[in-house]
């Protein structure tokens, strides 16, 4: 293949990069506390919470904006 | 709205913690769906998503110039169509500062030559990538660190460049404002502008934590906050029909907005004064 300029042929390789190393406070959903609302899901800038709210600390950088958007407050921010 | 959970654009980017343009990308992705090709002009979402040799986006994606991201669209559309293949969008994405400023006549040619392209300015107010200068979308008051605060200056002294109303005067069939802490007002916008058959252009509000100065948990706060306050109205135009899509119940005081960031801190009783009437002006223009 000729490629003109760069090229990076895996899509979403940026995965290999795990940035939960970044983090400071973590956060922790109580699903029991949880309406189901899909803030956090739709809020996240990493798209590292699912619509099962599993929240892939791989990547997640601890931001908080899960936890600040919570309407039941289910969400707390722990130190690591 | 049934929200799609497939996500286009892959974690382990370089944003900041907060970042809150991956916010409009990913929603905006999840509209348009994979059948997608994007552009992007140089900035922070070209720098943080594409640090070589990865990549977070899951869709065909070129970065070009600051000033040619438009032209660049035009032309990934007119290939398209020659091969046949209508049913693929293209999407641009450029900040404010390769919209309002450097990219502002490529995206003029292509809006006016009726290209079938989405154009979405995710607006963080600043060139946040090189280190906050001020853009054309700046808005008054503002400090950057080329419209500093001090003894000589104030913060930035020019208003904001009205670009969505520039957009429209071009006549394009959809231009629409968003927001991304308003995310279902922002998601049916990008999925009209998806319908449209010509250009659209969304001018997509986006708080920046490092640029603006607050704790990364406040993003979708600070977009709430400018919404709520005036500061930024959510409107669509729709083959020349304007239409307010979100009004905040009661206005909140601009100061409201303006102390929650640092680059507003040093704002005088006066300065502050001037932009509530400012934004009072511009409410009362569009009955808000």
């Amino acid at each position: 293949m000729t490629s003109i300029g760069a090229t990076v042929k895996e899509p979403g390789s940026s995965k290999h990069n795990k940035t939960g190393s970044w983090r400071t406070f973590k956060p922790i959903l109580d699903k029991e506390k949880c309406i189901d609302c899909e803030n956090c899901f739709l809020f996240c800038p990493e798209g590292c919470i699912n619509k099962e709210y599993d929240i892939d600390y791989d990547y997640c950088k601890g931001c908080g904006i899960c936890a600040e958007e919570c309407p039941v407050k289910a969400i707390k921010m722990e130190r690591e | 709205m049934e929200i799609p959970e497939e996500e286009f654009l892959a974690p382990g980017h370089r944003g900041c913690a907060g970042c809150g343009a991956t916010v409009g990308v990913r929603l905006a992705l999840k509209m348009l769906g994979k059948n997608t090709v994007a552009v992007s002009a140089t900035g922070c979402l070209e720098v943080i998503t594409t640090p070589y040799p990865e990549t977070s986006w899951k869709i065909p994606w070129i970065h070009v110039a600051f000033e040619n991201a438009a032209a660049v669209a035009s032309g990934v559309e007119r290939a398209l169509k020659s091969q046949g293949k209508d049913d693929v969008n293209v999407v641009t994405f450029a900040g404010d500062g390769g919209t309002a400023d450097i990219g502002l006549q490529a995206l003029s040619g292509a809006m006016e030559r009726g290209h079938n392209l989405i154009y979405i300015c995710y607006d963080n107010e600043a060139y946040m990538n090189t280190g906050v200068q001020r853009s054309g979308a700046t808005p008054y008051g503002a400090s950057t660190t080329t419209s500093p605060h001090g003894k000589e200056s104030f913060g930035e002294d020019k208003p904001k460049k009205n670009i969505p109303m520039i957009m429209a005067a071009h006549g394009v069939p959809y231009v629409a404002t968003a927001s991304i802490s308003y995310p279902e007002d922002f998601m049916k916008k990008v999925k009209k502008a998806k319908e449209v058959d010509g250009p659209a252009y969304i001018h997509l509000h986006q708080p920046c934590t490092t640029g603006w100065g607050f704790d990364p948990s406040q993003t979708i706060e600070l977009g709430r906050l400018a919404v709520e306050t005036g500061s930024w109205i959510l409107y669509e135009i729709e083959e020349g029909e304007f239409k307010i899509t979100y009004r905040p119940m009661q206005r909140k005081p601009v100061n409201t907005y303006l102390e929650s960031q640092k680059r507003f801190k040093h704002l005088k009783e006066e300065e502050k004064d001037r932009i509530q009437e400012y934004v009072d002006q511009v409410c009362a223009e569009l009955k808000i």
